[in-house]
Order: C-alpha cells, then sequence, then structure tokens
C-alpha cells in the first residue's frame, strides 16, 4: 500500500473511531435527562 | 390527542435508534464501491467534507426542529415543517417526509428479507456454492441462486412455488417489524435496537478480524493479499478530485448513509422532552454511522473480494453494485475460506439482517405517527392503516421483481431524488424561515456540547448553497436519462403511480389533520414561540 493509502485510511479510522469513543464518553457521563 | 404521550426510555435509547436507522446495508455494501470507484483514499477528503459542511448541519437542523415541534404536540415532518416553516406550503411539501420513508420501506422489508434467507441457508448448509468447485462454477451457482431467490429473472415468480422461501422470510421480516411497532417506541423500537446495534458490532468485528487475518490464502496468488486489498480500498487516486462527479458522488453517499432527509429523525427526535441535549445526540448518531461505515464497511467487504478474487473480480464485483457485490460476490468470497466459511457467511449475513431491520423498523413509525396525528387514531389503528398501504406496496415490489425495475424506480425517485429535495427544504425552513437565530438557540438548549460559532455560518449559507449544487448536478446527470427511461418501461411508470398514489393520499391525511389540529387549538403554524421561550440560551450553562 502507498503512503497515501497509509496516511488516508490511518487518518480516516482515527478520525471516525475518536470521534465515536468521545461522543459517547461523552454521552455515558452527562445525566441522562429522559429518565427523570 | 391521540392517547398517552409517547417518550424514549433513555437518552442512549434515542440515540441508538437514530444510529440503528441510518446503519443498514449501505454501509458495507455501498460505501466500499462507490468509494473504490471514485479515487480509493483520495474519496474520503469530499467524503468527510460533504459529511461537515451537509450532512451533520442537516442532521442538528432535524433534531433540533422534531424536538420544537414535539413540543408544540406534532410528531410528523408534514406538521413539524407546518410549525418551522410557518404555513401550509411547508406543511404540504413536508408530506415528502412521510412519503419517504413509507415508499423506502415498501422494498427495504423485501432486501432485508433476502438477509435472512441467506443467513438462514449459510445455517442449513443450502447455499450450494461449493468451494472446490471452479472459480466460474461458483460465480454461476451464487448468482442463481440469487435469482431463484430474488425473482429477477421474471414478474409474478415469488407467487409461484420457487418463490414460496422468499415469501416465508418476507412475512416473517414484515411481521417483526410490525410486532416491534406495535409495541411502541420505548418497549418495541428502543428496545431492539438496543440489543442489535452492539450485536451487529460484535458481528461486524469477528468478520474483520477473520479477513484481516487470512494473509496470503493461496501461494501461487502472492498478489492476492490482505495488504493488496486495503491498497484496492485506500490507496488514492487525487486526480479524481478536479472531477465534480466525485463530489456529487460523495455528497450522495452521506445523504443515502447519515439518514438525514428521510423525515425519520424529526419523527424520533419530537418524543424527546424540552430541555433534552441534541447537539451531542445528533452527533452522536452520526459518528455512530461513520463508525460503521468507514471504520468497518471500509475494512471488511472489498479486501475479502480482493484476497480471493483478485483485482480483476472486485472490479467487476464492484460494476455489479452494492446488491450484486452483497448477494453475489461475497457469497463466493465466503466459499473460499474454506470449513470457516459458512460460519463469516452466517455471521455476515444476520448483522446484515440487523442492520435492515433497525432501517426498516424507523421506516414505519414516522407513517404511523402521522397517521395517528391527522385522522386521530391510536397507535394499534395507525399501524394497521400503514399496514394496509405498505401490503399494497409491498405486494407490488414482490411481484414485479423481473431486473428489479420497479423497486430501483422506487429507490431513485423517492430514496434519491426526494431525499435531496427533502433536506433542502428542511434546511431551508430551518436557517430561513425559522430563522437561524431562533434555531441556533433552539439546538443549544440543554446541549451538553457547545458547537462551534462557524456553523451558524454554515447552516445558514453553506450547506443550503452546497445541497442546491449538489441537487442541480444531480438533476442534470440523472433525470434526462431517468425519464427517457421511465417512457419505455412500463413497470417504472406502474412504480411512479405507486409514488403518486401515496402522496395524494398523504395529502388528503394532510388536510384531514389541519381540521382536527385547529379544532384541537394547535399552533399548527407556529405563530407562536413555545410557552417561556427565551433568546441566548447558553449551552456552556450546561456543559460540565
Amino acid at each position: 500500500m502507498s503512503i497515501g493509502g497509509w496516511i488516508l485510511m490511518v487518518g480516516s479510522l482515527s478520525f471516525v473511531w475518536g470521534l465515536v469513543a468521545w461522543c459517547y464518553w461523552r454521552v455515558l457521563k452527562a445525566p441522562d435527562s429522559t429518565r427523570q | 390527542m391521540t392517547g398517552a404521550k409517547e417518550q424514549w426510555g433513555s437518552r442512549l435509547g434515542v440515540i441508538l435508534a437514530v444510529s440503528g436507522s441510518a446503519v443498514g446495508l449501505g454501509n458495507f455494501l455501498r460505501f466500499p464501491g462507490v468509494a473504490s470507484a471514485n479515487g480509493g483514499g483520495a474519496f474520503l477528503i469530499p467524503y468527510f467534507i460533504a459529511l461537515i459542511f451537509l450532512g451533520i448541519p442537516i442532521c442538528w437542523a432535524e433534531w433540533a426542529m422534531g424536538r420544537y415541534g414535539g413540543q408544540k404536540g406534532f410528531h410528523s415532518a408534514p406538521a413539524i415543517l407546518g410549525v418551522i416553516g410557518r404555513g401550509r406550503i411547508a406543511r404540504y411539501l413536508g408530506v415528502t417526509g412521510v412519503v419517504i420513508p413509507l415508499a423506502i420501506s415498501f422494498y427495504y422489508t423485501f432486501i432485508a428479507a433476502w438477509c435472512l434467507g441467506y443467513f438462514y441457508a449459510y445455517v442449513t448448509g443450502t447455499i450450494g456454492i461449493d468451494g472446490t468447485m471452479a472459480l466460474s462454477e461458483q460465480t454461476a451457482a451464487s448468482t442463481r441462486f440469487y435469482n431463484d431467490f430474488t425473482g429477477t429473472a421474471g414478474n409474478g415468480l415469488m407467487f409461484g412455488a420457487g418463490g414460496v422461501p422468499t415469501i416465508v422470510f418476507w412475512v416473517l421480516t414484515f411481521g417483526l417489524n410490525i410486532y416491534l411497532i406495535l409495541r411502541g417506541l420505548s418497549k418495541g423500537i428502543e428496545k431492539f435496537v438496543s440489543f442489535a446495534m452492539p450485536i451487529m458490532a460484535v458481528c461486524a468485528l469477528i468478520v474483520l478480524i477473520r479477513v484481516l487475518t487470512l494473509g496470503t490464502p493461496n501461494p501461487d496468488l502472492p498478489d492476492q493479499n490482505v495488504m493488496g486489498g486495503l491498497a484496492y480500498m485506500w490507496n488514492p487516486d487525487f486526480q479524481v478530485l478536479r472531477n465534480p462527479q466525485t463530489w456529487l458522488a460523495a455528497a450522495g453517499q452521506i445523504f443515502f448513509s447519515i439518514g438525514v432527509g428521510v423525515g425519520v429523525i424529526i419523527n424520533f427526535s419530537s418524543y424527546l422532552r424540552r430541555d433534552d441535549d441534541v447537539a451531542l445526540s445528533g452527533l452522536t448518531a452520526a459518528a455512530t454511522n461513520e463508525a460503521f461505515e468507514v471504520g468497518l464497511g471500509g475494512l471488511i467487504t472489498l479486501t475479502a473480494s480482493f484476497v480471493f478474487l483478485g483485482l480483476t473480480g472486485t472490479v467487476a464485483a464492484v460494476q455489479t453494485g452494492t446488491f450484486g457485490l452483497g448477494f453475489q460476490t461475497l457469497p463466493v468470497v465466503f466459499a473460499q475460506m474454506g470449513a470457516i466459511g459458512p460460519l463469516v457467511g452466517a455471521i455476515w449475513f444476520f448483522m446484515l439482517f440487523l442492520a435492515a431491520v433497525t432501517s426498516s423498523l424507523s421506516m414505519y413509525q414516522p407513517a404511523v405517527a402521522f397517521l395517528q396525528e391527522s385522522l386521530g387514531l391510536d397507535r394499534k389503528r395507525g399501524t394497521l392503516y400503514v399496514v394496509a398501504i405498505c401490503l399494497v406496496g409491498s405486494f407490488m415490489v414482490i411481484y414485479y421483481t423481473e431486473g428489479a425495475v420497479f423497486w430501483s424506480t422506487i429507490d431513485f425517485w423517492v430514496g434519491t431524488f426526494l431525499v435531496l429535495v427533502m433536506a433542502m427544504l428542511e434546511i431551508t425552513c430551518f436557517s430561513w424561515i425559522f430563522g437561524i437565530d431562533v434555531g441556533w438557540d433552539e439546538i443549544h438548549r440543554g446541549a451538553q456540547i457547545q458547537i462551534p460559532a462557524v456553523f451558524r455560518f454554515i447552516m445558514k449559507y453553506v450547506s443550503p448553497v452546497y445541497l442546491l449544487v449538489v441537487l442541480v448536478m444531480f438533476g442534470i446527470n440523472n433525470l434526462g436519462t431517468s425519464i427517457e427511461q421511465i417512457a419505455q418501461s412500463p413497470m417504472a411508470q406502474l412504480a411512479l403511480g405507486l409514488i403518486a398514489a401515496t402522496v395524494l393520499l398523504l395529502m388528503a391525511c394532510v388536510y384531514a389533520g389541519e381540521k382536527r389540529w385547529r379544532a384541537a387549538g394547535l399552533d399548527l403554524d407556529g405563530k407562536e414561540m413555545l410557552p417561556g421561550w427565551t433568546p441566548q440560551v447558553r449551552a456552556e450553562e450546561n456543559v460540565s
């Protein structure tokens, strides 16, 4: 695989998995108002 | 007005329900094909740009509009857009947000039934593709199974003796959907997705691990290895970025995948409470979809195909389209995996089945909610009316299977063209009629993240213009050819007739609903802000 391929693959995967991890971390640490 | 007010059971539940609606066959089958055909890794550049400037902003707008409309007592796209768009024109155009999920459900549940049927065939060993045969014979066997199972060879085949298994799987799939819809938001949809989404993720990870550890299975073909497969998917061709078609394909994939402009998010978010967060929830649902699409779909499908079928076979597979790749090529790939192949195939199609059902469920719910509130029905009766409409639409889809022309026509006009139109309607109503100032405050009410201020500008100017360009380019590229095809194909004309009849029926329901809502004293034209509404709600107050 070319260097460009590696950069785009690792960059894209890091972006989507990093974003989803950050989002769920924020969701789970916040109080759930729907359960009031 | 229509019985007890429905609510989601938990915040995570609504996020998973919206994510489940978005994650479907397209994440695993359509995305890799579109990406590889449009510059590989380079495709991800316009793809993420479309995500940031189109997908996520419209997603936030839908979440905020839905929650606002819900507080006014409405749960369907026509009624909510009547409030946000302040009048009758937006309300009638909002019928689009019920037509889209309803018409897609006519064929989507049929496709979900294929996944269940393939899963069953793998579990019982009746798929009929022997990995020891010549590759051409395996391909022929796979195509034969697909044609027999889906009835693409001719109309009416599904209602003959050969179509019995498919009909049985369709009845099971449709019945499961209706059972869950009848149980309601929290006990039906939310409960199902709470199990289905984690199971889908685990199934996808199992298949991913198997694919990434395939190595070089055939020493005689050393080029056909995992690294070669990843390179085929990800090696960039930056030249394609000069081609407007690549940008159009990227925007199209975002729309197809993330679930904006379909009418589902606006319905689901209408059951939120006044101060429930929508900013972080909307972003989380979109991110979940991206994780399945790029993070799993981008690694599994074409890599597996390349390892066993090589460059030529994979290029040919991509050219067969989403369903050719998923239902004809991948079974041949699983046959090459030896003893573990049937197990991997079973896991794969079970995962696709769950992905399809979490999506199809979300297609029935907006129509049920709309009929409930426009005709004053309870949930049971609203569901029965939707079942009646769907039985007509679905039977036509299942009868007219030849060449998949009938449902492909619905997919093009409703599942692609109308989605763009609906998204345009939503962002225009939100940013320009409701007003971006009010809208921005509305998104940040109860928000647990502060959205960067630049998105206020993006939502008012960039997203509508970007979308308009996409819509115009899409029209120039496709509408002429599609209209010609309709003129030549009676089946396509019949499909358009079905769509038109559905639109007219739903518009009559809007007319009936208007009378009912006025009589109930509801603010159906959005003339007054919600009681206690104050401008400049500070998101920072909610951010811990």
